[in-house]
């Protein structure tokens, strides 16, 4: 260790009798190193965007939405006719090891009225389990409980942009709201989750309970009184999606009594799956951007490998000197190649800050969220290091190998 | 006395093109511990030749060199690196200092091939620069020295690794008649006060008359050998000059 730290001592003094021309060596290796560490950031960005918004939706969350059927070969639309019930949420949460939680719930549009103030959105029946489900958090108040949902209590939790609509600034808890001529209580707010994927604001909402929901808001339907508009599924893990899935669609078969060769009479929606192929999409947009930046990191290599090709020949009676002094051929070859490394990583270190400051400037003026991360810093330090060996193996044989005649007699 | 340097029917031949040039042909001689020998003879000669095969810097075509009891013809490039750094000492015409390198670090240079700490090193190379008449004067750079005194950090750097024998090639060559004579006066002294044999290649016949022993080439060959009763003493010679100013004034 104390000779490679007295070895890159010699190799810095070697640098820096042509300060100028090191400088500018190091400067291929700079822009390269910062080029890839700023343009992995902006793709790790994105990734990290995307999955973000696949947290918001909620994580492992499958959606079974009543399908269509047919009927004396008509087809009619999704949702036509009730094919979903409280009973098959139930029936899932007891029967399928895979899932974890099942939140039925109904929705429709409503017109909410506080004094002076209304405002229309759409109104969810749901039960608690939702909250846990879709991953929302509470921003002021309570959710409201089974009980609420057991007694069709008039509770009612409000979305930030309807609670900013109604009440501007002011705490809307414990306030009464009008939907549909009932009063309902504002419990609480949730925590703004921003824009879903699909670019809809998923804080103009009102949640109430599914009960209360049916029986005073969006009416019950008359066919049967269960029915709900979808569920929410969480599976137990991201790798269980696909086992929850199957789990489902074989007992919901079972439970609607469809024939094998029939379609289904429910969709089931795996959400997490599309975002993840957009994640994949923006993960390789950052490998692309990562190899572009990498091109600049070998010109820069290239830039080392013909300064010290330079130094060898400037230098030739020195090394002469030292081998007719007893450096043999690995002494001098570890020299230059100290040498190089020293370029290349100095090269690497000054490139990390400018990457790290250019991904700042990047997310600050263009507005891209950019994610630096310690191992793309590491591969950067790792690749500066092993492209001054690579650029500086060359040179360095060259000069170990000279004559150390025609060495001492060059002029 | 052992001999320190053993040469039997040396031969060295290149090839420029598809003619071979025969450049040493058939040489025979031993140099014994404590000589000091002057290699005096025209240029293209061979004593260039000679003195690289001397210095392990080059092998020969054919014959046996056997330094300190080694025969050096069948070692390779490292085992060479490492009896020179071992057994020999360099003296060149242009000094070869490194630049921007204190005097210390050069004499150091030779050690920095060993597996020497770092502490002795400098030890080592301030004993030699003692011995060369440079106390004081370790921290200065090559460029802050006179020519006299660059070839005395020379020759400190080769007395560094205690070696067997001193190569010195026109060691004078590029000084001045007074820096010449100190510099024959510091060889005089290390030949006899250490023992160490030296091997002095020159065209001054001045510079010759401080040798015991004179060798004159000519064409490859060895034309006279001759071993000398009382060689001229450089110390002396030089207290008789007429005084000059200081050296430090005068080398700038």
């Amino acid at each position: 260790m104390n000779k490679i730290i007295a070895s890159m001592k010699i190799a810095l003094r070697a640098l820096e009798v042509n300060r100028t021309r090191s400088a500018l060596t190091m400067l291929g290796i700079i822009i390269g190193v910062a080029a890839v560490i700023a343009m992995v950031a902006v793709g790790a960005g994105a990734t990290a965007r995307i999955q973000e918004q696949i947290q918001s939706i909620g994580s492992n969350l499958i959606i079974v939405l009543p399908g269509s059927i047919s009927s004396n070969g008509v087809r009619l639309g999704s949702g036509a006719v009730v094919t979903l019930t409280e009973d098959d949420a139930k029936a899932i949460a007891a029967e399928c090891p895979s899932v974890a939680a099942v939140a039925p719930a109904v929705r429709g549009g409503v017109q909410v009225v506080y004094g002076n103030n209304n405002w229309a959105t759409t109104a969810q029946g749901v039960t608690p389990d939702f909250m846990t489900i879709r991953d929302y958090t509470m921003m002021s108040g309570e959710f409201f409980t089974d009980q609420d949902v057991d007694a069709a209590a008039k509770a009612a939790v409000l979305g930030e942009s309807v609670a900013q609509n109604l009440f501007g600034d002011s705490d809307p808890t414990g306030q009464v709201v009008i939907i549909k001529n009932v009063p309902f209580t504002v419990v609480g707010v949730l925590t703004p989750k921003g824009q879903s994927p699909s670019g809809q604001d998923q804080d103009d909402i009102i949640l109430l309970p599914i009960s209360t929901a049916k029986q005073k808001v969006l009416g019950t339907n008359k066919a049967n009184a269960k029915a709900v508009g979808s569920l929410m599924v969480q599976a137990i893990g991201t790798q269980a999606m696909d086992q929850a899935q199957q789990e489902m669609e074989a007992l919901l078969r079972e439970r609607h009594r469809i024939l094998p060769g029939l379609d289904d009479d429910f969709t089931i929606r795996n959400l997490t799956e599309v975002f993840a192929a957009q994640e994949t999409s923006a993960q390789v947009m950052s490998i692309l951007l990562g190899a572009i930046a990498s091109v600049s990191l070998i010109v820069g290599g290239i830039g080392i490998m013909n300064i010290m090709l330079v130094s060898v020949t400037e230098r030739t009676r020195e090394i002469g000197l030292r081998q007719a002094v007893g450096a043999k051929t690995r002494d001098i070859l570890s020299q230059f190649l100290v040498e190089a490394v020293t370029l290349s990583l100095l090269g690497g270190i000054i490139g990390i800050v400018v990457g790290l400051a250019a991904s700042w400037l990047i997310s600050y003026f263009a507005q891209w969220s950019t994610v630096v991360s310690l191992l793309s810093i590491m591969m950067a330090f790792l690749f500066s290091a092993l492209v001054g060996v690579f650029f500086g193996y060359y040179p360095a044989r060259k000069a170990a190998f000279l004559d150390p005649i025609e060495a001492l007699r060059y002029e | 006395m052992a001999a320190v340097i053993e040469i039997k029917h040396l031969v060295k031949d290149y090839k420029l093109g598809d003619v071979p040039v025969h450049v040493l042909k058939g040489i025979s001689f031993e140099i014994e511990r404590g000589d000091f020998v002057a290699i005096m003879g025209p240029s293209g000669s061979g004593k260039s030749t000679l003195m690289n095969i001397l210095g392990c810097l080059d092998k020969p075509t054919s014959g046996i060199y056997r330094l300190d009891g080694t025969s050096v013809g069948e070692l390779n490039r490292d085992q060479l690196a490492e009896i020179r750094n071992k057994k020999i000492g360099f003296v060149f015409q242009q000094f070869n200092l490194l630049a921007r390198t204190s005097a210390a670090e050069n004499v150091e240079l030779p050690l920095m091939y060993t597996d020497m700490p770092a502490h002795e090193r400098h030890e080592r190379a301030m004993k030699a620069l003692l011995s060369v008449g440079l106390a004081g004067r370790e921290e200065h750079q090559p460029s802050q020295l006179s020519g006299g005194q660059q070839q005395r950090v020379a020759i400190a750097r080769s007395l560094v690794n205690d070696p067997r024998i001193i190569l010195a090639d026109e060691p004078t060559g590029a000084l001045d008649s007074r820096t010449s004579l100190e510099i024959m006066a510091i060889f005089q002294r290390l030949n006899r006060d250490q023992g160490i044999s030296m091997i002095v290649v020159t065209h001054d016949p001045d510079v010759a008359t401080y040798a015991n022993r004179n060798i004159h080439f000519k064409d490859g060959k060895l034309q006279l050998d001759e071993r000398i009763a009382h060689p001229g003493e450089a110390q002396k010679d030089l207290e008789q000059l007429p005084a000059e100013p200081p050296e430090e004034v005068a080398a700038v």
